[in-house]
Formats: C-alpha cells, sequence, structure tokens
C-alpha cells in the first residue's frame, strides 16, 4: 500500500477500513478503481516531489523558517502603495472571516448559508451608501478585473465599441483590461496635463459617437483627484456616453461619491477596507450602479436580494435575475462569466465598514489627509525633493520627484531599505516623463514620528 | 429521571435544527452614537502643521453628508456577525459531501494559521525582503509541474473560472501569433458553464461536444465531426461533472492537435487523479487546478482562490507576467521569458493569491508524493462505496449505468423516477437535507439530464460519514412517499422557510441592498 497507514486528512486511509470498503464494491484492490484511464496514460511512477513532513509541528517549522526569509512592512517602515495599500486592519475582520463557518463555506442555498447571503447583502447595503450607488456585486477578482467589467458594461449597456481611459493608468491594470476586453472593446488613451488630470481638450476630441463610457479614477493612479470630475461626466453624457468611475473606497469617507459627479458605473477594490495586503492577495473587485433594470441586467457578478419567505415577518435571500449569470440556462450566452471570487473579502469589508461606522470612516479619511499632506511638507524641506511634484489634491498618495537629487529612485530606495524603510513605488520606468520620480503612501497607520523618520533618512541617502 | 445510556441506533439526525437566530438587517441594530472603533488620529505636531487635512478637497469632490452607515458598539458587531456565522452551513460543520463538482475537502487548520505570516507583506516590496514567499510560489510551481506533467505555472488567476478564462486567453494568443484566425472552441454539456463562457468571452463561437447516449461521454467520431479547421482550442473536464472519464481523452487531443488546435484540460476535478494520471500524458497543451478545491485551500464563501494554469513547453511565451524564478542564489521576477507583442501579459493583480498558494504548499508538503496519490485513491474508493450504496437505495439511479460501471471521483444520480411516482423534485429534496444539517446539489443549468443530484465524497468523509449522508437520504426519498408535501415545502429547520424567489426576476420589486428596500417596501 503507498501512503501512510492513517493519515489525520484522510479517516479512511485506515488499511481495515478500506479493505472492508473494498470488498463492499466487490473489489480487492485500490488499483481496480480508475479502470476507464487507459494505462497508456496513466503514471506508473510515484510523483517527484518532497516526502512528507513526519509531523504537524515539522511543517510549522520548515513553512515559519521560510517565512523567516520575508521581512515585513510591520517590521520596517513602509510607504509604499500603488494598488494595495497598508492600513489598519480592526482585530474584527480577522476574527470575523476566520471563522469556520465563513471561512469553510461555498455554494450552499440562501437556506443553511443565511449567513453568508445576508453578510454579503449587508456589505452590499454598505457599500452602496459608501459610493451612493444602489447596486452592489458579489466581489470580484480586483479592481482592474472590476474596471474591466465596468467597460464591457458600458459597451453593452450603449452598443457602442470604445472606452476612454487616461493615459496615467496603473499599466498592469490596463494589460488586464486589454486582455479581458478584447475583441469587444477597444481603449483610447485620453493625454493628461502636468497636474495628472484629463486634458478636457484632448478629451473633447476623442469623445464620439463610438464612445461607451469615459473610465478616469479618482483619487487616480498617482494619488491626484480628478478636479474636473462633473465636467467629464457631463461631456460623456452628452456624447450619449457613460461616466465610470474608479474609487479607493477608504477615501470616500471625506470624498464626495461618485454619484455626486454624474457617475454611472463606480468600481474599485475592497482590499483597504479591513484586509489585509497578502503578498497582493487581498484585492477583491467591485462595481456599483443605480438601482436600473438596464444596469443590473449588465452585471456578470452574482447579486443578492432580500426576498419573503413563507412565513410572515421574516427575511429570506435569494438570486436576483440569476439567468444574467453564466450560473443561469443562458451558460456562454450570459453576461461575460461567473466563479470562485473573492466572495470573503467581501464579508470582510462589511465588517469593516460596520466597525468603522460613519464617524470611523470619515476620521480615517482626516487622518490620511492630515499625515499625507505633514508627511509632503516635510519632504519637501529637503534639497532637491519635490513632494507632491504633481501640485494638486491628494488624499494619501503623492508623486515624489527626485530628479534635481540627481539620484535615482531605485538607488534612494536601496538606501532606505537598509535603514529599514519601504520607499514609495518606483515610476520612472512606467512613466518615463516624470524623471526620477517615486509614488508614496501615507496612512492611518503612520505616525508623525515615522514620517520623521523617513524626512530624515531621505535628507541623509539624497545628500 | 433516572439517566440511561444513550440510544445512538437512529443513525439520522432528525432532530437537527440550524442555528437560527431571527438576526435583524445590521443597519435595523444601528444606534446613534455607538461606535465600533477607535480610529488614528494624526499626532498634535501633524494637526498643527497642516491642519483639518480635509480642506484641502477642491468644491465638488468634498463630502457633504456622514457615509449612511450603521453605528453599533464594537460587541454588538462581533454578535451580529458570529450569529450569521452560525447561520452558515461551512464545510467545517458539515459532513461534506452534497456539494458535487466543489470538491469540499477538509482544509487544516495548521495551513490558516501560518498563512497569518504574509499578512503584512507588500506585493512590490524589494524582491529581497520576500525571498520566503517567492520560494515558496516557485516550489508550488515545481510541484504542479511534476503533478501535471506541464512545463510552467501561473498562479494570477483567482478561480477556476478565470484559470479556464486564462486557458482561452492563451489559445487567442497563440493563435494570433501563428497569424491564425480560428474562431470555434470545443466543449463538453458536462463541463463546467465557465468551458463555455470564458473562451466565448475571448470571442469564440462555442461548439458542444454531445456524448454518447449509453457511455455518456462523446467518442472519437462525434469529436472528428466538430473539430475542424475552424478550432481554436478544445476544452474539458475529465473525469466531468458525471464522474465519468472519457477514455478517448488522448485520441482527441491527438486529432484536434491534427487539425492544428490547442487542447486545455479544465483540471477542476483534479481530485480524481493526483498521481494517478496527468495532463501530459493525454496530450493536453495546458491546463488549471483549482487550489481552493484539489489542494484544500478553504473555500471562503466563494473566494478568495487559485486556479493555477499551467503549459506545456514552448507556450510559455504567452503565460501572464511575471514568473517567479531562480537563478541560483536568490527568487527573482521573470518578466523576460514573456512574449511582447501576443502574450497574455497579465490577468489578475500581482501574482495571484498568495495565501492561497502558501496553503497549497503547506498541503503538498503534508501529505507527500504518496500522500497525493492516497488522497485520490481514496476519494475514488469513497465515491465507489457510495455509488454501491446509492444504488441500492429504491428509485435511484445513476445515468449511464452498464455492467462494469464504476465512477471516478463523483458521480451523477438521478431520482427521477422517485419524481414520477411522488412529484416530489431534486430541487425539493435539496431543501429537505438542509433540515438534517447536509448540503446537496443537483446540477449546473440547464440540467441536461432529469432531477439530477451530485455528490462528491472526497477523502474527507470517513465510511460511517458516507453511511451517514446515504442514510440521511434514504429517510427523505421514503418521506417522498409517504408524506410528500412535507418535502416540497421544507426546509423546516433550517434558518429561514421557503424563499418567495418571484421577486428575484421583477425589477419593481427586487432588492439588492437595503436602501432599495426601504425605497420600496414602505
Amino acid at each position: 500500500m503507498r501512503g501512510f497507514p492513517n493519515h489525520p486528512y484522510i479517516p479512511d486511509s485506515d488499511p481495515k477500513i478500506q479493505k472492508e470498503m473494498l470488498k463492499k464494491i466487490g473489489m480487492t484492490s485500490l488499483d481496480q478503481l480508475h479502470h476507464d484511464i487507459p494505462n497508456s496514460i496513466k503514471m506508473h511512477k510515484e510523483l517527484n516531489i518532497p516526502e512528507a513532513f513526519d509531523s504537524e509541528y515539522a511543517l510549522q517549522r520548515h513553512v515559519e523558517g521560510l517565512l523567516n526569509k520575508n521581512t515585513t512592512c510591520k517590521e520596517n517602515l513602509n510607504f509604499l502603495g500603488a494598488g494595495c495599500w497598508q492600513h489598519y486592519v480592526p482585530a474584527l475582520c480577522d476574527d470575523i472571516n476566520s471563522r469556520g463557518e465563513f471561512l469553510t463555506g461555498y455554494g450552499g442555498e440562501p437556506y443553511n448559508e443565511l449567513g453568508r447571503f445576508q453578510s454579503l447583502f449587508e456589505y452590499a447595503s454598505m457599500m452602496a451608501e459608501l459610493v451612493g450607488m444602489d447596486v452592489v456585486n458579489v466581489p470580484t477578482m480586483d479592481w482592474a478585473q472590476a474596471a474591466a467589467t465596468t467597460a464591457r458594461m458600458a459597451q453593452r449597456y450603449t452598443g457602442r465599441p470604445e472606452v476612454i481611459v487616461p493615459e496615467l493608468l496603473d499599466p498592469d491594470k490596463l494589460n488586464i483590461m486589454y486582455n479581458y476586453c478584447e475583441p469587444d472593446v477597444t481603449f483610447v488613451q485620453v493625454k493628461c496635463d502636468k497636474q495628472g488630470l484629463i486634458d478636457l481638450k484632448d478629451l473633447a476630441a476623442k469623445i464620439t459617437d463610438k464612445t461607451a463610457g469615459v473610465y478616469f479614477e479618482n483619487p487616480g493612479y498617482l494619488g491626484q483627484l480628478e478636479v474636473n470630475a462633473q465636467k467629464i461626466s457631463d461631456m460623456a453624457h452628452k456624447a450619449g456616453a457613460l461616466s465610470l468611475v474608479g474609487v479607493d473606497p477608504i477615501t470616500l469617507g471625506v470624498v464626495a461619491p461618485p454619484s455626486d459627479y454624474g457617475a454611472d458605473i463606480v468600481c474599485g477594490d475592497l482590499q483597504p477596507l479591513g484586509i489585509h495586503m497578502n503578498y497582493g492577495g487581498g484585492q477583491a473587485g467591485f462595481m456599483a450602479t443605480r438601482d436600473e433594470e438596464r444596469f443590473v441586467m449588465e452585471f456578470p457578478s452574482r447579486l443578492f436580494g432580500i426576498a419573503p419567505t413563507s412565513k410572515a415577518g421574516e427575511y429570506g435571500f435569494g438570486d436576483v435575475a440569476y439567468d444574467r449569470t453564466s450560473f443561469g440556462h443562458l451558460r456562454e450566452k450570459a453576461k461575460e462569466y461567473v466563479g470562485t471570487q473573492t466572495a470573503l473579502w467581501g464579508i470582510t469589508a462589511g465588517v469593516y465598514l460596520a466597525t468603522m461606522g460613519p464617524r470611523g470612516m470619515e476620521e480615517v479619511g482626516q487622518t490620511m489627509m492630515q499625515n499625507a499632506q505633514y508627511a509632503v511638507r516635510k519632504l519637501n524641506e529637503i534639497h532637491g525633493v519635490k513632494a507632491n511634484s504633481l501640485g494638486g489634491a491628494f488624499v494619501k498618495e503623492f508623486v515624489v520627484d527626485f530628479t534635481a537629487t540627481k539620484k535615482t529612485v531605485a538607488k534612494i530606495n536601496k538606501a532606505l531599505l537598509a535603514k529599514h524603510i519601504f520607499g514609495g513605488k518606483d515610476l520612472s520606468k512606467i512613466f518615463p516623463t516624470l524623471g526620477q520620480s517615486a509614488l508614496y503612501c501615507v496612512t492611518e497607520i503612520h505616525t508623525c514620528e515615522d514620517i520623521d523618520r523617513l524626512a530624515a533618512a531621505l535628507a541623509e541617502v539624497t545628500r | 429521571m433516572e439517566m440511561k445510556r444513550i440510544d445512538r441506533s437512529q443513525k439520522v439526525r432528525v432532530g437537527f435544527h440550524e442555528a437560527k437566530w431571527d438576526e435583524a438587517i445590521i443597519y435595523e441594530l444601528s444606534k446613534p452614537g455607538e461606535r465600533g472603533i477607535l480610529v488614528p488620529k494624526a499626532d498634535k505636531k501633524v494637526v498643527d502643521a497642516v491642519g483639518n487635512g480635509v480642506s484641502m478637497l477642491p468644491k465638488g469632490l468634498r463630502r457633504k453628508q456622514a457615509v449612511n452607515l450603521p453605528e453599533l458598539s464594537q460587541n454588538h458587531v462581533l454578535r451580529h456577525y458570529m450569529r450569521l456565522s452560525q447561520e452558515t452551513l461551512g464545510a467545517d460543520v458539515n459532513i461534506e459531501i452534497g456539494q458535487g463538482t466543489c470538491t469540499m475537502k477538509y482544509s487544516p487548520k495548521i495551513n490558516e494559521q501560518l498563512a497569518r505570516g504574509i499578512f503584512d507583506l507588500h506585493p512590490e516590496q524589494d524582491p529581497s525582503t520576500a525571498q520566503g514567499i517567492m520560494e515558496i510560489f516557485h516550489e508550488t510551481d515545481k510541484y504542479m509541474q511534476e503533478i501535471s506533467g506541464m512545463s510552467r505555472f501561473t498562479f494570477q488567476p483567482g478561480g477556476g473560472s478565470q484559470g479556464l478564462f486564462t486557458m482561452g486567453s492563451i489559445v487567442k494568443a497563440y493563435m494570433n501569433s501563428k497569424g491564425e484566425t480560428r474562431d470555434e472552441f470545443i466543449t463538453t454539456i458536462y463541463s463546467h458553464p465557465s468551458d463555455a463562457a470564458a473562451p466565448a468571452l475571448k470571442g469564440y463561437k462555442i461548439i458542444y461536444l454531445q456524448p454518447d447516449p449509453k457511455t455518456g461521454v462523446p467518442d472519437l467520431e462525434a469529436f472528428k465531426a466538430v473539430c475542424t479547421e475552424r478550432t481554436a482550442g478544445f476544452i474539458q473536464a475529465n473525469p466531468e461533472d458525471t464522474g465519468l472519464y472519457n477514455s478517448n481523452i488522448a485520441k482527441f487531443v491527438k486529432y484536434a492537435h491534427k487539425m492544428g488546435a490547442l487542447c486545455c484540460y479544465d483540471q477542476a476535478n483534479g481530485n480524481a487523479v493526483l498521481g494517478v494520471a496527468r495532463a501530459k500524458e493525454a496530450g493536453f497543451d495546458m491546463c488549471h487546478f483549482n487550489l481552493h478545491k484539489t489542494f484544500s485551500t478553504p473555500h471562503g464563501c466563494g473566494g478568495p482562490a487559485c486556479g493555477a494554469t499551467g503549459v506545456r513547453a514552448g507556450l510559455e511565451e504567452f503565460l501572464p507576467a511575471p514568473l517567479i524564478d531562480f537563478d541560483g542564489k536568490k527568487y527573482f521576477f521573470n518578466y523576460k521569458f514573456e512574449n511582447k507583442k501576443f502574450g497574455v501579459h497579465k490577468v489578475r493583480a500581482y501574482y495571484g493569491v498568495a495565501p492561497v498558494v502558501l496553503k497549497t504548499y503547506c498541503w503538498i508538503r503534508s501529505l507527500g508524493p504518496n500522500g497525493l496519490y492516497q488522497v485520490t485513491k481514496t476519494a475514488v474508493l469513497n465515491n465507489n462505496y457510495m455509488f454501491k450504496k446509492m444504488l441500492e437505495i429504491p428509485g435511484i439511479s445513476a445515468f449511464y449505468i452498464t455492467d462494469d460501471n464504476q465512477r471516478v471521483e463523483q458521480c451523477r444520480y438521478t431520482m427521477e423516477k422517485i419524481y414520477k411516482d411522488t412529484g416530489v423534485s431534486t430541487t425539493d429534496i435539496q431543501r429537505r437535507m438542509m433540515d438534517f444539517g447536509m448540503h446537496y446539489w443537483t446540477s449546473h443549468h440547464p440540467f441536461f439530464l432529469p432531477e439530477p443530484i451530485t455528490l462528491e465524497p472526497t477523502e474527507s468523509p470517513s465510511k460511517e460519514d458516507i453511511d451517514e449522508y446515504v442514510n440521511t437520504l434514504k429517510y427523505v426519498f421514503k418521506e417522498c412517499y409517504d408524506n410528500p408535501e412535507y418535502v416540497k415545502s421544507a426546509p423546516h429547520s433550517s434558518t429561514t422557510h421557503q424563499v418567495d424567489e418571484s421577486v428575484m426576476d421583477d425589477p419593481k420589486k427586487w432588492a439588492t441592498s437595503w436602501k432599495v428596500y426601504l425605497r420600496k417596501y414602505k
């Protein structure tokens, strides 16, 4: 017999039990199973992978040993953001999302998994308030996926093939959008001005009767707040196109929701809302619209709705317009496709918003703004360093231009690393016109002392 | 009263009732003034320097009113979500056999603990500070290569469907690189809906391959009839969701190659074949595994997950970037392999769901080569044991039964006879099984087969667990004859009663959020 006489994860690995079960099915050996697999394509040797650890403890020692080769954003002082951000994760978030019932739930019905349906309905309800919309999906993969679906929804809604995007967009996100949307959506890039804002003249030139929507982010990838948001929406609407807005939801306790400036579809990432960075594994995308049938029917995702039950006064839940999704009867003729995505992060974002409440969201927004502005001020005291070089308004992220220091961002970041500081994301390769610039992220987790430490270190390493 | 020894001869949990809290919607619990957490405030020195901070917001971009969120003290938030968690039948608390195709196996707790070790890693921190997690990615890639025979894997796809979409994207990229304009994709009716929907999104016309009515799997002639010079790709699960393995698969692949198409192996059902058969020997060009199914990482109520996708030698250039490689001294992000013009470039942010990859690594290292083989053999033994027991229940059959039939890791049964006899349908049984704390799954839509039941025991349940599940089903099927109305009006011991689904398709009545509910229901 191959394997363990009694593996803790395999109750029926006990040879006695196996024998009994084999007998029941009229067999004498496990080799008699898999009889439909031709010998010619069967494996006739053992897999060449390491032998199993002989105890749970040995596994723990080994993996902890590997993880000790990492050094974390808690052990260091981190200023990286750019799509994955370090925020405080309330204890409740981890406590709830590690509850076995939620952690190991999956595709049950609104009866035996009522809690899953209700918590995701509540998540959608709270997100809807945050972004000023009515309908929010059970979350998808990440912001890029949400933006790609937003573009496809706009294309189907308008029957037009083009979506306009700003040239200053995360290139990875744009690649994901390209791959997801071809061949049905063509992306047209609109120029950005020196502040990183959409160039309205160029936008006017690029909006045509082929434009399905204008996609922009607020704040943008480089942290800049789009002050012309209303104008952009108006221009899109005038041309019969939709206003499509990507947001960082943790800013919305202080920043106006996109519904205030004409957005038709809102999207973004839930990761800032109570989800650890997880080396990029904490991303989760959302889309939001008004409760209009034409919008609702374009969602590819599951939407959980509240419903009456056969007992008076009792709530139940169900799938709204299930046949929109590829799980319904239409399969490939439904909207895009749906499958396992990031539901647990949706539940977690709900716990976060419920924990923070209106005051918490407002306060976290304010703290981020104060800390980030303080950081800009401190960094600007350093000779040759230009913080918030784009010059506009921002919440938690801003560009720092090191060109005048005559040092590269790569070199500066290496020197910072030696001082246990993770400097901002190097933009010099992806946006060469910005020179030697980096994208810095300052949030509510940074103290005055942290920022002073960064400033002192930068003063030293740029000298 | 005198205490007696407890009688456990009753094998069906007739006394079960799922936790039912009659828990209000969180907005109904809100008490203005309460708060759930104290948020860090800017230090005095910061405030002195910059003031209130928010005055920087341009006109029109300042939020006018506080967000309408519920206000609850921390213990009330906790209590609410604890109650909702108790009203969720996760795999940790039930005999997980009923969600066929989902491979609901045990997710080890040690792996959860270890995954907390990467909470605070930023994906763009310097690679020199992330060598441990990069090593885990690289090693897991190697294990996946060995398990499948493929050449390289990406962990970017965040679920099985995104894995299928990635394969569709790779086929498109490859065909573009060859200047080919093929426009069709072949799949089978018993493969997952996303095997059709994901390639369709890439612009392909979907050709459904019908099964032979006797064997349940398509034969080679049927395949040849649809595979032409227009075929870009062929994608199917094997075994399919019926639990039947298509023995002709290598011949299909050979013929598809002859016609110039690429072949994609949907290994969502990978638990059936670990260490037994690989994508490579069947000739496939690429495959994907659901790490949240076959490799034990928890399903999370529907993600986060990973559809690890691998390709054979020669197709690596089309994988999304980066790959994580080792140069003999250190792990690094490899972008050089990428076909800059035709490659897929990116399907998900960063490198994929890192905690899922880490848990997969842990699981593989807990089992080793023979343990993985044993996982599969035990899952298949469990399923065939169950198959035998299920067919002993009056009125229950399986599709495509022959004399020497066996199933691989799951089986699609039918209760058509019981339905005809009693009027009780498979969806009624689904609700009734919840009254015993058990899942029960019918089939993807549309039901190609009448009154289907899809069950997959995996290696996790014991023989006694399987016996209990089957006994419970038997009990319920008997109820269909004795008291059909009771079964039809189920559930009776679940969290809520039967939902009136008529509102779900009515735009005037549906309510996907609390604010919409309040607007529509005065």
